[in-house]
This record gives structure tokens, C-alpha cells and sequence, in this order.
């Protein structure tokens, strides 16, 4: 990298991504496939743009970390809780068969048991980047199938502090090679109380600053307003346990995961995730280039058949055990499918462990090597499987009758309220009273903690940024209504929403006629001017108090605005011409004082509505 | 071309409407229908006068299609008669608008029919109690249909609702096929 320069490297991966990606996306193949190509194009088997892929994929490992935040954010603890049976029992059964089977089967091969032991472990191991990558590009994480493999993912990922304490007691040959940068975790050993104790510590420690000391670190920062140190903040804080975690030997990922569950609940989830999210999406698009560049084709041309046999031969047996553990977990038909496709490759981890397994002679070095390229093709291969089921799928579709349905849980509320002041707040508990779930954002951090303790989940976040909207479930949301205080602010989010979410319909609060104007030309749904209800009320009030019957008063008020409505549209297409508005306003006002005098029996109707008696 | 309908749905609760929306959603997509839901138009009341006497200047039968609730309409069928049946639209002097039209009240009760007859427990039939609407009717020129009557809507089965709402749809294309020629 040094010879090369950053800049250059920067270069080669930004292009491979931008000239291959897009294409293998538009043509059904998906990103993280296109991601892997580009790697293989810029590698050095190909062009060979860019030397050592090692340090790159072990930078790009954190996009993993980050994405495990994400998902830890979008998951509340109580969720967590429900999937306890799922992550233990299916995380349990997935990691034990998948490394007992293949052990068998490597022992019979020629391999001694304890090599076999450390081999079904590595191999056990699936790609958490690939596999949650492709439910969100799919948006079925929310579904049996992908909680499911969710769960399992995150068994994985705690599975892999016991299997490094494993690898070192498997040593059988005596190999001295020092150890290597990637396997801190040796270095945090000491007595196993000792390290019981910092683990549950640490995790403690987590739980508490995510309860009590980061929501006013964060409101303090927010309240400043300066909005890259909010980012900042965010991305110190990943980063910052990803440093702790690996300091005490736990799995970064496992620490930001557990971050970001205890932040679920907060007011700022939405703005952590929209500041996260582009970080995490680059540098887990860098990471799956550096695994399509680590792929050594080298070994692949010296042995061909034995290696294609290999990544046959784990997926295979990885997708005999994930199905039944799945079956036996009450998956079936097309979920049961998708969930042991996504899990039969081999995963990142494996990388750690083989070259883990070597430091600790576990494993001789030939057969790490082989295996890591095997690990990397099966990789290569889950996003091709999941384009085979998309095949095969209608096939089976036509014929077998019954499928379990695949539930999808409501994740994403109908209706998106921006702005939670005097406005917002009617709309909003008028619509919570009829049971209308609902995202409410407001960018005001004082104003949120008065919420909060009136046991309103609001959020914090400048609504006229479309990523928050996104995180906010935009996508999904059938209704946004923007009630807030700024006039042109509302414009602008009115015209973004509108040009992101063209199938939402998008109410606004505007301030005057001219404002409905504009909100119009921006194309909103609805309309309303914040006053008008209010103070055409008090005008009806007022005609009792002089007098009037009620209900005719109400019946003037209906008139007035039926009037001031219709006057309202009329001047739209001549809004620019104040001479037409100034005609238009007398024409209706001279209407409305006939219609009012005829209501008032002052004047005669040339029809009759038959009520004078 | 077959007679043009303008049905006049009123149900203040049309969420938990058995029989009536059942029939409403029988008859929606027949040929030159239109099924008018008055509670949805004008949730508060405001009949807007002008647009309803032009839809409903141009239909060859109106039907008043409700549920009878204290032997009479729904509220907003009376305010629609009230507001849009202008004298000198719909009767009075030059009121000839509606003149050789033909009405229809498809209606529905709660109750059996043994209760609604003249030894029953209502005291009367359901014509009678219809008798404003045929009067309103005859008053504009327009020829009062025999009713179209669902009784016992509180006991009735699914089944029982089904062909009733077949039946209503059946109703109308026959008065539609009849009255194009000349024959109701």
C-alpha cells in the first residue's frame, strides 16, 4: 500500500465498485456479488491494480462491526429477548452439528481429530456481512426466515470467544510461528475467573453508559447544533468500543451489537443510524472487494478439482445440518430454504481462525491456505444460491399447494410526523388515540426530553435530511405529515419527501395562504392553514355571544369556509398576479355577503329550500 | 343504453353494516350505476346542492338505499332531500327537474317481517312507514317503485345476506333493462 499510495488505492477501489456494482445490481445479481467481482477484477489474479488485499480486508472488517451496531440499534431488548430461544437453540445446533459433522468427515479424510475439530469449526462459521446484507437488500430481515438467520448469525458471533480459547488446547505439532496481528485475543488471557470477570464487567459497563451517560452526552451535542460533531460522536463511540472489546479479547462486533441494543429506545437512534449507515455501507462494500481480492487463484489453478469438490462438499453438508435444525426449529418449505442458503457459505471468521489454528499449530499451513480459499469461493457462492431459489422458486410455487407463509412483522409505522410542537402534537395524539402507530421526529433535544417524560417516543433528527426519513422507515411509511415551524424548511422537506417517497401522501402545516401556495407547487398531499380552523371557530363563538342561534352560526361558518376554500384554488393559478387575487377576494366576498343575507332570510332566494315555516 | 341508475347510499355506520354495504358492493361495478355514498361525500353534513341535483338530473331512477333506524331514513338522507329537492327545481312553480323518474327505497329492518304487518308488533308495514318517500316522490313527479325490502337484519345468516345482496343487484339490472324500454 505505501509504494502505491493511498489516494491510488482509494482510486482503484471507487472505480472497480462504481464500474461493477451498479451493473450487477440492474441485472438481478445483487451488490454484495458485484462487490466481490470488482474485487476479483482489481485483485491480483486479474489486473492486478492492488497488492496486499490482507490489511485492506482487515480495515474493511470494521464495516461489520458497524453493521452489527445497525442491527443492534433496530433491535429493542425486549425484541432481543423473544429471539433468545431461536439465537441459543438454532445458534446452538447450527454451530455444534455443522463442527461435529464436518470433524467426522475431515478424520475420515486422513485428518487427525484434532485438525478435524479445528476445520468444522472455522467451517461452521457463516458470513454475517453476506448474509444480513442480502436480507436488507431483500427486506425480509424482518421475517421468520430472517430472524432466524439473524439469531444464528449472532450465536456465531459469541461462539467465536470459546472456540479461540479451543484452537490453542487442538495444538499438536509444535510450530513455533509468532503470533499473528489479527489474533489479539491470546494476548487477554490470564486466569479464567479473571477474564469471567472484566468480560461481565465490561458488558455491565455498557449496558449503564448506553442507559445513563450517553443520552445527555448525546443531547449536549446535539444541542450545539454543529451537526459533523454529531457524527463524530457517533462514530467515537463505535469505534471507541471496538477498541475496548478488542483490548479485553471480545468480538468488536459482539460489543458495538450490545451498544447498539441498549440505544434502541433512545431518542437519537434514528440520527446514530443515518450517520452510521453510509460509513457501514462503504466499508462493507471494501470489505467483500478485499474477500473477491484475497481469493488465491494460485492454489485454485494447482488444484482445481480438489477445491471445487471442497466448497461442494462443505455447502452441502452445512445445508443438510442448517435444514434440519431448521425443520426441527419449525422452518419449512421456501423460509427453511432461504435461511440455510444464507448460512451454508463459509464466513469471515473463518479467515481469523484458520490463520488462528496455524499460530497455535492446530493446522499445518498447506491446508489452512487451500481452506481459506475454500472459505472465500463458498462466499462467493451464497449470493449465486440465492439467484438459483429465485429461479427454482415458481417451480415449486405451482406445485406444492401448501407453503408456511413467510410472516412478515410490521416493522415500519404508516405515518411519519415531523415537527412534535403545538401543530404536530394535536395531529399526533389524535391519531395514537385510534390506535395509528406513528415515527415522531423533532430537532429541538430539550423539547424531546420533555416528551420523553410525558412517555412520547419521540426522536431526535433534522427531518429535512432524507437518510433520517429513510431510518425513520420512509420507505414503507403510507402517510408523512410535516407540521413544522419553519416556512421554507417545510418547502424543502415537503419537496424532498415527495421526490424520495413518491407513493406516501404528505400532509403539511402551512402557515398562510401563500405558503399553501407554495406547499402546492411542491406537490403536497394536504394543505392546511394552521389558524384558520381555530380562529373560524372563534368567529362562529363570537356571532352567539352577539345573538346569533347557534346553529346558524355554524351554519355561516360551514359557508365562510366552503368559500374561502373554493377562493383558495381559484387564486392558485393567478397567484402571482395580485391584481387577478385582489379581484378574485372582492368577487367572492360580494357572493358570500348574498349567500349569507339569503341564509339570514334577508334576502329572497329564487329557489326555496322550503324551511320558512 | 340501458337506464342510468343514481344509487343514494346513507349508512352512518358503514364499518359495521352487514346487510347494506354488502348490497352497496353488489351493485357498484353494474353499468351505468352510480352508488353515491353520502356518509363518505359529506362526513359533515355540507351537501354540496349543485353538484348532487346535476348527477342527479341526468339518472332515470333514484334509489334511496338505507337501513330504517326509528321507522325512518338516516339523518343526511333527509338533510340531502331537503337541501338539493329545491322548489323551483324539483317541484313548485317551473320545479319540473325530476319530472318521469322512477324511485326506488331499498331498505333494510332489524326485525322479521311478521313484525312489521298490521296484527304485528310495529303496527304497520314497511310501505307505510316509506310513505314520506313515496309522497316526496309523487310531490316531484317521479313514480314510487314497489320497496325493496330486507327483513330481520339482526338474526340474518351470511348466506341469507349473500343472496340478498345477489338479488339486489339482480333487482336493479332488470328495473334498468325495463325502464329502457318503456316498461316500468
Amino acid at each position: 500500500m505505501e509504494q502505491q499510495g493511498l489516494l491510488l488505492n482509494a482510486f482503484y477501489f471507487l472505480a472497480a465498485a462504481v464500474a461493477v456494482v451498479p451493473f450487477a445490481r440492474r441485472g438481478g445479481l445483487g451488490s454484495v456479488l458485484g462487490y466481490l467481482a470488482a474485487g476479483v477484477l482489481i485483485g491480483p489474479y486479474a489486473l492486478g491494480l492492488v497488492a496486499n488485499s490482507e490489511d485492506v480486508l482487515h480495515f474493511a472488517e470494521f464495516g461489520v462491526v458497524m453493521m452489527l451496531f445497525l442491527v443492534g440499534l433496530e433491535l429493542e431488548p425486549a425484541k432481543l429477548w423473544r429471539l433468545r430461544v431461536s439465537i441459543l437453540g438454532m445458534g446452538g445446533a447450527q454451530v455444534v452439528g455443522c463442527t461435529l459433522v464436518i470433524a467426522a468427515l475431515g478424520v475420515a479424510f486422513g485428518q487427525t481429530w484434532e485438525a478435524g475439530l479445528a476445520i468444522g469449526m472455522a467451517l461452521s462459521m457463516s458470513s454475517t456481512a453476506i448474509a444480513l446484507q442480502i436480507l436488507n437488500e431483500r427486506h425480509v430481515l424482518g421475517s421468520t426466515a430472517g430472524q432466524s438467520t439473524f439469531s444464528v448469525l449472532l450465536f456465531q458471533d459469541i461462539a467465536v470467544i470459546p472456540i479461540l480459547a479451543i484452537l490453542p488446547l487442538l495444538a499438536t505439532g509444535a510450530l513455533d510461528v509468532p503470533v499473528a496481528d489479527a489474533v489479539e485475543h491470546a494476548d487477554a488471557a490470564g486466569p479464567a475467573w479473571l477474564r469471567a470477570l472484566t468480560l461481565i464487567s465490561v458488558v455491565v459497563g455498557i449496558v449503564l453508559a448506553g442507559r445513563y451517560a450517553l443520552r445527555p452526552v448525546f443531547r449536549f451535542i446535539a444541542g450545539s447544533g454543529i451537526r459533523e460533531i454529531f457524527t463524530a460522536t457517533a462514530l467515537l463511540l463505535v469505534v471507541g468500543i471496538a477498541v475496548l472489546m478488542q483490548t479485553i479479547g471480545l468480538s468488536p462486533a459482539l460489543g458495538t451489537f450490545l451498544a447498539g441494543v441498549v440505544l434502541a429506545n433512545s431518542e437519537y437512534r434514528l440520527a446514530l443510524e443515518s450517520d452510521i449507515e453510509p460509513f457501514k455501507a462503504l466499508l462493507l462494500g471494501l470489505f467483500f472487494i478485499s474477500v473477491g481480492m484475497s481469493i488465491d487463484f494460485g492454489v485454485l489453478a494447482a488444484h482445481p478439482w480438489m477445491i471445487a469438490a471442497l466448497v461442494v462438499g462443505v455447502i452441502a453438508v452445512k445445508l443438510v445440518v442448517l435444514m434440519s435444525v431448521a425443520r426441527t426449529f419449525g422452518l419449512q418449505g421456501e423460509p427453511n430454504l432461504l435461511f440455510s442458503l444464507l448460512l451454508a457459505g463459509g464466513g469471515e471468521f473463518a479467515f481469523v481462525l484458520f490463520q488462528f489454528a496455524v499460530t497455535e499449530g492446530a493446522l499445518d499451513p498447506a491446508t489452512a491456505g487451500a481452506l481459506v480459499v475454500v472459505v472465500a469461493l463458498s462466499m462467493v457462492a451464497t449470493p449465486l444460491m440465492m439467484l438459483a431459489l429465485d429461479r427454482m422458486a415458481p417451480l415449486w410455487r405451482g406445485s406444492v399447494v401448501k407453503r408456511a407463509p413467510d410472516v412478515i412483522q410490521p416493522e415500519g409505522h404508516p405515518v411519519i410526523i415531523i415537527g412534535y410542537g403545538r401543530f404536530g402534537q394535536i395531529v399526533g395524539r389524535f391519531l395514537s388515540a385510534n390506535g395509528v402507530g406513528m415515527v415522531i421526529l423533532d430537532n429541538d433535544p430539550d423539547h424531546i426530553d420533555v416528551l420523553r417524560k410525558f412517555g412520547v417516543r419521540a426522536f431526535y433528527g433534522d427531518a429535512t435530511r432524507l437518510d433520517l426519513l429513510e431510518s425513520a422507515g420512509g420507505d414503507t411509511a403510507r402517510l408523512f405529515v410535516v407540521a413544522i415551524d419553519d416556512k421554507d424548511k417545510t418547502v424543502e422537506t415537503v419537496r424532498a419527501i415527495r421526490t424520495r417517497f413518491p407513493h406516501a401522501k404528505v400532509f403539511a402545516r402551512a402557515r398562510n395562504r401563500d405558503h399553501v401556495y407554495e406547499l402546492w407547487s411542491a406537490g403536497v398531499t394536504l394543505a392546511r392553514r394552521e389558524t384558520f380552523d381555530s380562529a373560524l371557530h372563534v368567529g362562529r363563538e363570537a356571532l352567539v355571544a352577539l345573538g346569533e342561534h347557534p346553529f346558524a352560526a355554524r351554519r355561516r361558518a360551514r359557508l365562510f369556509a366552503a368559500h374561502d376554500e373554493q377562493m383558495l384554488t381559484e387564486g392558485f393559478a393567478v397567484r402571482d398576479n395580485e391584481e387577478s387575487l385582489v379581484k378574485i377576494a372582492r368577487q367572492s366576498r360580494d357572493q358570500l355577503e348574498k349567500l349569507v343575507a339569503i341564509d339570514k332570510g334577508t334576502a329572497k332566494l329564487e329557489k326555496d329550500d322550503g324551511w320558512g315555516g | 343504453m340501458s337506464a342510468s341508475v343514481l344509487v343514494l347510499y346513507a349508512h352512518p355506520r358503514p364499518e359495521t353494516s352487514r346487510v347494506n354495504q354488502a348490497m352497496a358492493e353488489a351493485v357498484r361495478d353494474l353499468g351505468n350505476v352510480e352508488v353515491r355514498d353520502l356518509y363518505a361525500l359529506y362526513p359533515d353534513f355540507d351537501v354540496d346542492v349543485a353538484a348532487e341535483q346535476k348527477v342527479l338530473a341526468a339518472a332515470d331512477l333514484l334509489v334511496f338505499h338505507h337501513p330504517l333506524q326509528w321507522y325512518a331514513g338516516p339523518p343526511l338522507l333527509k338533510e340531502w332531500i331537503d337541501r338539493v329537492l329545491e322548489r323551483g327545481w324539483a317541484y313548485g312553480d317551473g320545479g319540473t327537474a325530476l319530472r318521469g323518474k322512477r324511485v326506488l327505497s331499498a331498505v333494510s329492518t332489524g326485525g322479521k317481517e311478521a313484525a312489521y304487518q298490521h296484527d304485528g308488533f310495529h303496527h304497520y308495514t314497511v310501505p307505510d312507514f316509506l310513505r314520506p318517500y313515496e309522497r316526496t316522490a309523487t310531490l316531484c313527479g317521479m313514480k314510487f317503485l314497489e320497496p325493496f325490502v330486507f327483513h330481520g337484519s339482526y338474526t340474518a345468516s351470511e348466506s341469507e345476506i349473500h343472496a340478498h345482496a345477489e338479488s339486489y343487484r339482480t333487482h336493479l339490472a332488470a328495473l334498468q333493462e325495463r325502464l329502457s324500454k318503456g316498461e316500468a
